[in-house]
């Protein structure tokens, strides 16, 4: 119970847990370390992981080898730009030969063969193999990825033991149904394991993605392949070689690190893929739709992007509001799907909402992850610091006001200042685009009735946010949005059995919970007839 | 009990399907001809039905199409046309999507409560029920199907069908559920939207309820485009639910071709929801449409090759009927048609015998008349491509036991034809042929026969004839398939989910799993504060 009343607080930030980091960020702890208005932090030689990257090949069948061509790219750390390990370039012919692995695995293999015990037996003590080597992989994560250490390590490698023993415990909980005939027959139903499933995740939350996506395939008997983001293949690689540690059959997780256009799209126009999942930008879900149509027609889960909005209304305590909006938009610096990126406040709170956001995000301590009390790392690669760029400017060129921040950081990696933009209007990029980083826009509203038209007026409906203290705006806001996860009064509550997912262009169906089984399992009608029913 | 009636009726468990064929060996059926002579296609019944309703259904309204074009429907009996029908265009889907949103997003369909829109399904389940005879009539003269499967069967389906959502519309259930901390966390089950719905033509009306039952009862409202081929009964039920008191623009149907009117409304950037029923190929272009578009999520059934298998120690008798039914019924035009007959080579001599004689007894005929079994099939199309496959069937050296070409020189009859010695690799074993064609193939051994079952890209429904229980439970595991009949096949109850593995599709349509097709899950998290249980 500790441990999970730990990570929750840690990671879901009610209000009290954000305003003691908040604290703690501002306090003496934050003094070793550069708020973001210097540029000290990045000055420093950075910090050597205390960790060893062992894992750089593929993994398939059970074994590391090299990909197929031979090929490798580089993985970098995104303090520096610099290079930290050469990675085997998986491309179609290597994700031939895994789902060659992960099909035999599960047409003769012993995974969907074993009992459903069994198979929660392995995913148990894989979660205690990771909760073993949870500082490593932390390390390891913060290196390939740039978040901070204290966030891999206290919530995100906690959340993905979680997870795990989440999903061991569903393997033998899925049961079919037996249902009411019109005649003399016995009709079931056999929820049965889809078979193959590919999976493609990002870079942003490389092992709760994993988990994500891993836990239900593996808890309902499917067998994997799995393509991790280019920018982040280590950590995938080290969990991996646990599971098999732990027990798991040889080819029914494969690893495949590489690139989207070879790698992915490999995977997702394979005939002999039964399942995809992918998580990534609206554009690229897109694509991964169209090839999964114009293959075999293998149903397709989808998590994409999102233009969040986080409402406040007239009746919110305006210190925490801000407090959690900021947490809402900067946490992970800014690389979360569902950031709270539109941050509407009623107009009697706004000029004191954005004074206090501005002071909050000038507080921010921005500096070398691996740092204690660090809150905010350096973005994940030249491409996004680009783009995040690119959009402050365009908010400046658009006539909002810029608040705060607006630059990078130093001039070594990808380090951006937290910045705030007031005076946003609907019409602006900054208020339709997802910008993926540091970037804060607040818009001001007058009633519910508009802020519900602007909130639902985007091609995206991942989640919103509200801060109201009045049961009736809540109830209100609740049904009104068009979204697949409110938070009201929190914001990224991240339970392994809370659903999440999109409405509109931010995806199809829904991850963890109950709801995710069903995207790892096949329906069979059974229908035989009766002689003599005793009863119908 | 009418539930019992129709599902003996449809579902044929064995002792049903043997009376039926009992009927049929008497003289009783003297007025009615065989497949062997044309004769009963001379004299053709007249339909005793008017066809009142031909124009798009927007917003309550019957309206021309924008562009004023109209297409023609056909008697499939003759070929000949029936009724110059109004032909939507992307600009009909354009006026029925807004009429659909305004009717969702301004209600007052999903601001109801549940209870009223349970009341307004049931009202017009019974308004159907009422004129049953005239809607079965009109299905039978657009589609070709007999008038007593229409009148007898389908009808009672498709009210049960309304029944049943009925039922679910003050049902749906979102969950409370267990949190990590102090949090409150539900889960509410929303209506999605705005639905799009496609539908083909050889159960019309049974695939509007399959499509309109689960996107009502929860609340969605429905722009429903027919097939070209069949036009007419939805537009005469459709006006009935309005009667029966549904609001304007919550249901609205637009007929029309695939490439104008269906693409149109698989792009449609305010449609949220796609389910389309018909072949693979156009499946997945309607996928594609949707992932080009706005990523409206979709649900697919599609095409089938599905096995029907014998084994050794069936009833022979019985196994044949039973096989029969499964080929044949409504010409041999379901995507679940039991086509591909795996008999054991011990009993494969004399099921093939008997299925040929079988074959031969089959009535085909006027289907307006009684004792029919077999009306014309679809369209000319339709007819030229069975008839092709024939011709493939017996140039790839299977044996043609009887049938194999058309009967009389009018409409599209086809013989009801038997193929034995198939060969995997045959094309009549391989494609969906979606006509009177039954192949026969051999097997020798159950772990043959799953894998020779399972070697397609379909995946849609599997029937198994066998007394034994370990038999039974091996190849319901084994067969990759969404449904499987074990000793019965068609069962088609409205609680009974249906839908396809591999290319036969995605989702599921009917029972409780086809209301997460039309419901978005909307999780809502708030902190806790001194909760007195976690």
């Amino acid at each position: 119970m500790a441990f999970s009343l730990r990570i929750s607080r840690l990671i879901s930030r009610s209000f009290s847990s954000t305003s003691l980091l908040s604290r703690g960020g501002s306090g003496y702890l934050g003094s070793g370390h550069c708020k973001y208005s210097t540029a000290a932090a990045t000055e420093e030689e950075p910090i050597k992981p205390s960790v060893q990257v062992e894992h750089t090949q593929l993994l398939i069948d059970g074994k590391f080898v090299d990909a197929a061509s031979g090929k490798t790219f580089p993985t970098l750390d995104p303090r520096t730009g610099e290079v930290i390990a050469n990675v085997a370039e998986g491309k179609s012919e290597d994700v031939d030969r895994a789902v060659a692995a992960a099909r035999k695995a599960f047409d003769h293999g012993p995974w969907p063969k074993m009992t459903a015990y069994e198979r929660q037996r392995i995913l148990l003590r894989i979660a205690d193999l990771v909760e073993k080597h949870n500082d490593e992989i932390a390390a390891l994560e913060t290196w390939d990825n740039g978040k901070p250490y204290e966030q891999s390590s206290k919530i995100e490698i906690p959340m993905l033991v979680r997870l795990i023993r989440y999903y061991a415990g569903w393997a033998d909980k899925i049961h079919g149904l037996t249902v009411p005939a019109d005649g003399p027959y016995h009709v079931q139903t056999l929820h049965e394991p889809i078979g193959v499933a590919g999976q493609i995740i990002p870079w942003n939350f490389p092992l709760l993605m994993f988990g994500w996506k891993v836990g239900p395939a593996l808890a309902c008997g499917n067998t994997i392949v799995i393509k991790t983001a280019e920018q982040t293949p280590l950590s995938a690689l080290y969990v991996a070689q646990l599971f098999h540690e732990a027990g798991l059959p040889p080819g029914v997780l494969n690893v495949v690190s590489g690139f989207g256009p070879t790698a992915g799209a490999a995977l997702a126009s394979h005939m002999e893929v039964d399942k995809l999942a992918f998580t990534g930008s609206t554009d690229t879900g897109k694509v991964v739709l169209e090839l999964a149509a114009k293959s075999n027609l293998k149903p397709v889960t989808l998590e994409l992007g999102g233009k969040s909005p986080f409402i406040v209304c007239e009746d919110a305590d305006v210190d925490q509001a801000v407090e959690l909006a900021h947490f809402a938009l900067f946490f992970n610096q800014g690389q979360c799907c569902c950031a709270g990126s539109r941050t509407f406040v009623h107009e009697s709170v706004y000029d004191e909402f954005v004074e206090k956001a501005k002071a909050r995000a000038l507080k921010r301590v921005v500096g070398d992850p691996f740092k204690g009390g660090i809150e905010q790392g350096p973005q994940i690669d030249s491409e996004q610091f680009e783009k995040i760029l690119r959009y402050i400017r365009s908010g400046v060129e658009n006539g909002a006001t810029l608040e705060t921040g607006g630059d990078r950081l130093g001039n070594k990696g990808f380090y951006i200042q937290p910045t705030v933009f007031s005076n946003v209007k609907d019409g602006m990029p900054i208020a339709k685009e997802e910008i993926f980083g540091p970037v804060q826009t607040i818009l001001k509203f007058k009633d519910l009735g508009e802020v519900v038209q602007r909130a639902n007026n985007s091609r995206y409906g991942l989640a919103a946010g509200i801060f109201t203290q009045n049961i009736d705006t809540a109830n209100s806001l609740t049904r009104a949005l068009r979204v697949g996860t409110v938070w009201t009064n929190c914001f990224d509550t991240f339970d392994a059995a809370i659903p999440f997912g999109g409405y509109k262009m931010s995806g199809q169906g829904r991850e963890k919970g109950e709801y995710s089984l069903k995207n790892y399992l096949q329906v069979k009608a059974v229908v035989t007839s009766l002689k003599n029913p005793a009863w119908l | 009990m009418a539930t019992r009636r129709f599902s003996c009726l449809l579902s044929r468990s064995l002792s049903a399907s043997l009376l039926h064929s009992l009927g049929k060996n008497s003289s009783k059926w003297g007025n009615v001809n065989r497949f062997s002579t044309a004769a009963a296609v001379d004299e053709l019944v007249t339909p005793q039905v008017p066809i009142t309703y031909t124009k798009h259904m927007i917003n309550g309204q019957f309206v021309d199409a924008a562009s004023g074009k109209t297409f023609p429907t056909y008697d499939p009996r003759t070929g000949e046309v029936i009724a110059q029908i109004a032909e939507g265009d992307a600009e009909d889907i354009n006026r029925a999507v807004s009429a659909a949103r305004k009717a969702f997003d301004e209600g007052p369909w999903p601001k109801m409560t549940a209870y009223e829109r349970c009341k307004i399904i049931l009202r017009f389940a019974d308004l159907v029920e009422k004129h049953s005879d005239e809607i079965a009539a009109l299905e039978t003269w657009n589609s070709g199907k007999t008038y007593e499967q229409c009148a007898n069967s389908e009808l009672p389906l498709f009210v049960r069908l309304f029944h049943y959502y009925a039922g679910w519309a003050d049902k749906i259930h979102g969950l409370t559920v267990p949190a990590d901390g102090n949090y409150h966390v539900e889960t509410l089950h929303e209506p999605i939207g705005v639905a799009g719905q496609i539908i083909p033509w050889n159960f019309p009306l049974i695939m509007f309820a399959w499509k309109v039952g689960p996107a009502l009862a929860t609340g969605n409202t429905v722009i429903l485009k027919t097939a070209e081929q069949t036009p007419l009964t939805a537009l005469y039920v459709a006006k009935l639910f309005h009667e029966a008191g549904l609001p304007p623009g919550v249901l609205n149907i637009v007929s029309g071709y695939g490439p104008t009117a269906g693409a149109a409304l698989a792009s449609h950037m305010d449609v949220d929801k796609l389910a389309f029923t018909g072949s693979t190929e156009t499946g997945k272009i309607v996928l594609e449409l949707a992932a080009k578009s706005n990523l409206k999520p979709v649900t697919l059934e599609l095409g089938g090759k599905s096995p029907f298998i014998v084994c050794e120690d069936a009833d022979v008798d019985q196994a044949v009927e039973l096989a029969h039914f499964a080929l044949f019924f409504n010409q041999g035009q379901c995507c679940c048609a039991g086509s591909r007959t795996f008999v054991h080579e011990r009993i494969y001599d004399e099921f093939l015998e008997k299925s040929k004689a079988r074959a031969l007894k089959r009535v085909v005929g006027d289907p307006f008349k009684k004792g029919v079994e077999q009306g014309p099939q679809i369209d000319v199309e339709q007819f030229q491509k069975v008839l092709r496959y024939i011709k493939s069937g017996i140039e790839s050296n299977a044996t043609l036991e009887c049938g194999g070409d058309r009967i009389g020189s009018k409409g599209f009859f086809v013989q009801p034809t038997v193929f034995s010695n198939v060969q995997d690799d045959m094309l009549i074993a391989k494609d969906e042929i979606f006509g009177p064609v039954q192949s026969i193939l051999k097997f020798k051994d159950i772990e043959e026969v799953i894998r020779r079952s399972n070697a397609t890209r379909y995946g849609l429904a599997a029937g198994v004839f066998t007394k034994n229980v370990h038999t039974a439970n091996t190849l319901m595991r084994a067969l990759r398939v969404g449904t499987v009949w074990i000793n019965c096949f068609d069962v088609f109850d409205a609680a009974i989910p249906f839908g396809g593995y591999k290319m036969s599709g995605i989702g599921r349509e009917k029972g409780i799993y086809s209301l997460n097709n039309y419901l978005q899950v909307k999780a809502v998290v708030s902190p806790l504060k001194n909760p007195a249980w976690l």
